[in-house]
């Protein structure tokens, strides 16, 4: 039978590593005996936290892939591109590994990372089984989530590069501080879920831990 | 894994131990009740998040552009998508397709900013802008780097239209451009053109906008649009003029080119100015009528108001006068030639110049620039007849002797007979004289004239016969002079001889080794002495006075 610490009652310290026993009246608001700081059996408000900031992701993702993500100007067109439209046109003109790695980076990776935290969400309410598969996909959700940021760093590093006014000019467009944004969210929203909430689900008897 | 031991020493109790945790070695946690619960203040950040997706939503469905179409005859320079509608070189839309249509032009359909919809209206008007050299000007250089566009200038009218005609040629001004448009109405056109530019104190202030004929043919209609702030120059009493190429003038006051500028030479020009005199200060009225002059001069003229015309009939030729030529009063000009005509007089049966003059009496003086309302025929007349009884002639003079132009001088001649003008005779006649040049012909004619009196053969007559005498008498010195030779000159050379005899022996006597001249020396030489002595006894007798009566004493003592 596994024991998390959680369930025997035991509390460690996130600053100085004691172990502390929780207080009797749980779950209360308690500190470390040794430094004083906050104890937390899981990261504190971990749902309401990931799942606001997984709606704000969500909010700021359409505007993302809907409005144009760099605008270029040159002597004889001026054209503006949203993040999907640009990867069809590097298609068009044969840059296709750019394209798919665009396509992948900036639109495949934060949706699917956004998908599978709602999917842990939903699934550690429900008890669903699979704790040990769903650990894994936290890991990679983690994992690659900042490289969505590829995109921007493309995008800051044309801007910084093109700037021959007015022969030719590369400018953001409303898309990129918003997709800045998605990347960050979905970010912070994967560190404020608690993986370890998916594991409560399989022990009997378990107490919720998610709001202390 | 060597660290393997150094982990399980610091874990304290080895992992492997079961069972519960000693509950005597975990501290009890503190009970922290002051911290509050502000977990649901993180639904900010998705409400911040959907209010930005929002706004950003509502920006995208605010800038839906309108869609309009545009007819032009040509599509050269416009692009699908690349092509810019601009106003003010500022970008308001874009073009979306072009299309050929079932005529001969082609339909551009394009997209306009939602923040320029509302200038899409009934009278809007489109072009495109292409590199043009006009009007001296080169406009739209820029587009032959950017490529062309469509540049828009938008209407005042109220309600939107969707479908338009573009035009060919830019509009010569904008509805939007401040200033005024004003008609001139001239003889014929001359080489002002739309976009000629319109000149003030030779600054540019304007162009030509449109030029037609008049409905009946007899005139050209100008417009001419002056930009503010300069149109408030443009007053009731403006002069526009041609300036227009090079106007060379060749009159009694000399050979004068005008040009106003290089642009104008090439390409025409109108200026304007306000005469100084006129007393007309407010700007004009939009749309107001002027008469366009061929030139400053004509234009400047104008200015008098007041014309008094009179005849002048002259007795000798008006060579040299024309149309137009000045009428100076005492050297100031206050008129000009206006008619030059044969008047015949069936009577007398003589034919004779009339010239006709106006002149200006405001040019005469301030004074008399006040008098008012002068044309009381009566009065004039018997003004006339003053300044005419105290010598009042007109006369021609010659202004340019190179090239013989003449104009017609007003002066006094106070010994002139008195004449009486004709009272009932409209235009009245001002006396004339013979004039200057004219004056001078009559001299020179006189003199020659009198010349012709002159008894040329009786002179010539006399003469010979003076010459003749003159002859003789030298005859008769020739003859006395052979006298002289044969007679006097062998005595005076006898003579001539005989004193050059008494000379040698003069010499003779004063030679330096002649006895009288040895004598002499010697004699001097005694007297030299004796003066000698009388010095050595006048000094003797300075020193020793008293040698006189005691006698000489010896030098020792």
């Amino acid at each position: 039978m596994t024991v998390m610490a959680a369930h025997a009652g035991l509390l460690t310290c996130e600053l100085c590593g004691l172990l502390n026993r929780g207080p009797a009246a749980a779950p209360a608001p308690s500190s470390c005996a040794r430094c004083g700081s906050a104890l937390h059996a899981r990261k504190p408000d971990s749902f309401i936290r990931t799942w606001a900031l997984l709606a704000a992701a969500y909010a700021l993702y359409i505007p993302a892939n809907v409005l144009p993500v760099l605008e270029t100007q040159s002597l004889v067109e001026q054209t503006t591109d949203t993040i999907l439209g640009g990867a069809i046109r590097l298609w068009s003109q044969g840059a296709w590994p750019l394209s798919v790695v665009i396509v992948v980076a900036s639109f495949a990776v934060p949706l699917a990372k956004m998908f599978i935290l709602t999917w842990l969400l939903v699934s550690a309410r429900l008890d669903a089984p699979g704790a040990l598969q769903r650990t894994r996909l936290y890991r990679v959700t983690d994992f690659i989530g900042r490289w969505s940021m590829v995109d921007i760093y493309v995008g800051g590093l044309l801007i910084g590069l093109v700037q021959f006014y007015p022969f030719a000019d590369v400018s953001v467009g409303p898309a990129a501080p918003a997709f800045a944004a998605v990347v960050v969210l979905t970010m912070l929203a994967s560190r404020a879920f608690d993986p370890r909430l998916l594991w409560d689900a399989a022990v009997p008897g378990r107490r919720r831990f998610d709001h202390g | 894994m060597a660290d393997a031991p150094d982990n399980s020493e610091r874990r304290g109790p080895p992992p492997e131990q079961p069972g519960p945790v000693p509950q005597g070695d975990v501290p009890e946690a503190v009970a922290d009740a002051r911290r509050s619960r502000w977990a649901p203040l993180i639904w900010v950040i998705p409400v911040i998040a959907l209010g930005v997706a929002a706004w950003l939503a509502l920006q995208g469905v605010l800038n839906i552009g309108t869609a309009i179409e545009i007819t032009f005859n040509s599509g050269e320079g416009l692009e699908a998508g690349r092509t810019r509608i601009k106003y003010r070189d500022i970008d308001i839309g874009i073009v979306k397709a072009i299309e050929l249509t079932d005529g001969p032009n082609i339909l551009v359909k394009a997209e306009i900013n939602s923040k320029a919809k509302h200038l899409v209206v009934e009278d809007t008007r489109f072009w495109v802008v292409r590199p043009r050299i006009t009007g001296g000007q080169a406009l739209g250089l820029g587009t032959i780097l950017t490529g062309s566009h469509i540049a828009m200038d938008p209407g005042k009218s109220g309600p939107s239209r969707r479908s338009f005609t573009g035009l060919e040629q830019p509009p010569a001004i904008t509805t939007d451009a401040p200033g005024r448009l004003f008609t001139l109405r001239a003889a014929n056109l001359g080489s002002v053109d739309v976009g000629s530019p319109v000149y003030f104190r030779r600054v540019r202030v304007g162009k030509t906008v449109s030029t037609e004929l008049d409905k009946e043919g007899k005139g050209v209609v100008i417009q001419v649009f002056v930009n503010a702030p300069y149109d408030r120059f443009v007053t009731a009493g403006t002069r526009f003029w041609d300036v227009s190429g090079v106007a060379i003038a060749l009159d009694s006051g000399g050979f004068r080119v005008e040009t106003e500028s290089l642009t104008a030479i090439v390409i025409g020009g109108i200026a304007f100015e306000t005469p100084p005199q006129t007393r007309v200060t407010a700007p004009a009225a939009p749309d107001t009528a002027f008469t366009l002059f061929s030139n400053r001069d004509s234009a400047m003229k104008e200015i008098y108001t007041i014309k008094d015309s009179y005849i002048l009939y002259f007795t000798h030729s008006v060579r040299g006068l024309s149309v137009g030529a000045p009428v100076n009063f005492l050297g100031v000009e206050i008129g000009e030639v206006t008619s030059i005509d044969l008047d015949f007089n069936r009577e007398q049966g003589s034919v004779r110049p009339a010239v006709g003059i106006v002149i200006y009496p405001e040019r005469l003086s301030a004074r008399m620039r006040e008098r008012g309302p002068t044309d009381e025929p009566g009065r004039r007349v018997e003004a006339l007849q003053r300044w005419v009884d105290r010598g009042l002639r007109a006369q021609l003079s010659t202004g340019n002797l190179l090239t013989g132009q003449a104009y017609v001088a007003l002066n006094f001649f106070p010994k002139e007979p008195r004449v009486k003008i004709n009272a009932g005779q409209t235009p009245p006649e001002i006396p004339t004289v013979p004039g200057g040049f004219e004056e001078l012909q009559n001299t020179v004619t006189n003199v020659a004239k009198n010349l012709e009196k002159v008894p040329f053969a009786e002179v010539a007559a006399d003469f010979r016969k003076a010459a003749t005498e003159l002859e003789a008498t030298l005859k008769e010195m020739s003859a006395l002079s052979a006298q002289i030779r044969t007679d006097i000159a062998p005595e005076v050379r006898a003579t001539l001889g005989d004193a050059r005899a008494t000379l040698e022996k003069a010499q003779i006597l004063l030679a330096e080794d002649a006895p009288l001249q040895g004598d002499l020396q010697t004699t001097l030489r005694e007297v030299r002495r004796a003066a000698q002595a009388v010095r050595g006894l006048a000094d003797s007798l300075e020193r020793h006075p008293e040698s006189l009566l005691r006698g000489r004493k010896d030098d020792t003592q």
